[in-house]
């Protein structure tokens, strides 16, 4: 169990991680989130001991984890893809790995097949893609069967075969009761794999709790309509007591509105629809909502919801550029 | 704790697996050997007019020993870049979350380092010397002269020491490029030049490689300022020093 307790780091006068409690739940997958900068990477290496905390304390299984001897067998951790030396192979890699932690030789070739990489285990890591230094990586954190995982931005720069290769592995993780935590700063890809959530930004916690509570709370659905015969769908709307918001483009959403009763009622009122679709707001919006105050570097007019969808919506000729921020 | 035996099978591991070990390792055997043996070749055809009239004693040990300023180059490389590629790769992250204990990781890389480098060490100071020996002829000497073993063992000592010392300057700077720009220049061009200025030689006397190069000598200097041993003993503390440094500044450091 990972416990984290008033955790600061401070460098110079920026405070990368402030004050940060909480406990990161046993045999869960739990999401570590916050935008760029947020301190995430900074906390992972101070739960490694390879920063030091300005005040504060972390523990892994209640010791601190310079006090754990061979550390591999509680945690494994992926803290950046290619931190191998390019001109050892494979198998070298993770063998001196092992023998540091006296872990048995034949570990070695084990993790190595979990991961897929036996045929390249004598090859130098010089020519490894990023998918392969990233199998690597996670082989590195596999090597003691430790009960915690931890995962630094596992699927960055990832293909799209690479990224459900993880997601499927951190859930059979949790699935064999192991600890897992892993930071991103994509909240649509926690939805899928996570269980637990952590949000950060600039340092502070922003919410700490289960994915479906935070589901609960910030999904928003409602239901989309387009008619050419507006005047009528409003009455017959109005009559049953129900409201509708018009959108920029054309259609209207009735919130919380369900599908077979509305379109009952445009039935019974003869009423020609061109659309009728259910609509989810996405939980990417919710958590970009959360942390946009604390978007370190917002772009173009400082609202990080906008940053998503609008690149250089906000682009202004020179001449009238007259941004405070 | 981690287990020490377990940290050095490590690094073994680690120093063994890289091509660097075996290149810079076999450079500085094949080139202390090559041009000392050449210098004694040399020497030995043209010996009265290399001589001219000196009263000093020929030094035929120091005559054989003439490439360990070049080899010495190599095993100074290899030094950083054993502990240098560990920042360079930023595997030092994945070292010390294996290692927690900083002190003891790096205790364990020095002497794996310290015991592969005085056995290449010994194996091409003796070979140098035997090959040197042969090649000078008549002027040769041999191991049972006074001093000659001492300054045998010696050339293996310095050259360890040296490796030692600039692994110890890597882990204080934790860049392979910054030190190998700093310790390069500093062993052939700074330090040469200074101790044949006046005046600054006196300091320049007490820099490692020239104090740990007395170790070679088997005729007293003219002018020199101490003894073998002095020497030895002077080499050997900015070795200690060095890896002090080293360990300080990791243990200090955030990775």
């Amino acid at each position: 169990m990972i416990e984290l307790h008033e955790l600061t780091k401070r460098y110079g006068e920026t405070l990368a991680v402030d004050n940060l409690s909480f406990q990161v739940p046993q045999g869960v997958v739990t999401g570590f989130l916050g935008p760029n900068g947020a301190g995430k990477s900074t906390t992972m290496r101070m739960i490694l001991d390879l920063d030091r905390p300005t005040s504060g304390r972390v523990t892994v299984d209640g010791k601190r984890y310079g006090q754990l001897s061979e550390p591999l067998k509680y945690i494994g951790a992926l803290l950046e893809a290619k931190a191998v030396h390019p001109g050892r192979t494979a198998y070298d890699h993770l063998l001196w790995l092992a023998q540091s932690n006296r872990i048995p030789r034949r570990r070695v070739d084990e993790v190595l097949s979990l991961v897929g990489l036996t045929s390249v285990a004598r090859k130098r890591s010089r020519g490894f893609s990023l998918g392969m230094g990233q199998r690597l990586g996670i082989a590195s954190a596999l090597l003691g069967d430790p009960e915690i995982l931890m995962f630094d931005e596992p699927v960055n720069g990832l293909d799209p075969e690479g990224i459900l290769w993880i997601r499927n592995l951190m859930k059979g993780l949790a699935a064999e009761g192991r600890t897992v935590f892993v930071s991103s700063h994509l909240m649509s890809e926690m939805a899928l794999t996570a269980d637990h959530l952590v949000v950060i930004g600039k340092g502070r916690l922003l919410a700490n709790l289960s994915m479906a509570e935070f589901i609960k709370q910030n999904s928003r659905s409602a239901v989309r309509i387009r008619t050419p015969h507006v005047e009528q769908l409003l009455t017959a709307l109005a009559t049953a007591g129900l409201r509708a918001t018009a959108t920029p483009d054309g259609a209207y959403e009735i919130e919380d509105g369900d599908l077979v009763h509305l379109g009952d009622l445009a039935a019974g009122h003869g009423i020609t629809l061109h659309e009728l679709s259910p609509q989810q707001a996405s939980l990417e919006e919710a958590f970009m909502q959360m942390t946009a105050d604390s978007v370190e570097y917002h772009a173009g007019n400082g609202e990080g919801r906008d940053a998503a969808g609008a690149w250089g919506a906000t682009w202004q000729p020179k001449s009238s550029e007259q941004k405070g921020d | 704790m981690a287990s020490f035996p377990a940290v050095l099978q490590s690094e073994w591991t680690k120093v063994r697996s890289v091509r660097s070990t075996v290149w810079t390792l076999a450079i500085t055997f094949v080139v202390t050997l090559g041009v000392g043996a050449l210098l004694s070749l040399l020497t030995n055809n043209n010996f009265d007019s290399f001589r001219g009239n000196s009263e000093s004693p020929f030094d035929a040990t120091g005559t054989s020993f003439s490439g360990i300023l070049l080899g010495e180059l190599a095993i100074i490389v290899f030094g950083v870049l054993a502990v240098g590629n560990e920042y360079s790769s930023g595997m030092i992250r994945v070292s010390l979350a294996a290692v927690p204990q900083r002190v003891t990781l790096l205790a364990g890389k020095a002497v794996v380092l310290g015991a592969l480098a005085l056995l290449v060490s010994l194996v091409t100071a003796f070979t140098t010397f035997f090959v040197g020996q042969s090649l000078l002829g008549t002027h040769s000497t041999t191991l049972s002269e006074p001093h000659v073993l001492r300054a045998v063992f010696g050339a293996a000592l310095y050259l360890t020491m040296l490796c030692l010392f600039s692994a110890g300057v890597t882990a204080m700077l934790h860049n392979q490029t910054l030190a190998l720009g700093v310790l390069v220049p500093f062993f052939f061009l700074l330090s040469p030049i200074l101790s044949a200025v006046p005046k600054v030689k006196t300091l320049a006397h007490y820099f490692p490689d020239y104090a740990g190069s007395r170790m070679l000598l088997v005729y007293e200097q003219h002018g020199q300022p101490y003894g073998p041993w002095p020497g030895f003993l002077i080499c050997l503390a900015w070795t200690c020093a060095a890896l002090a440094g080293g360990a300080l500044v990791l243990r200090k450091r955030d990775a």
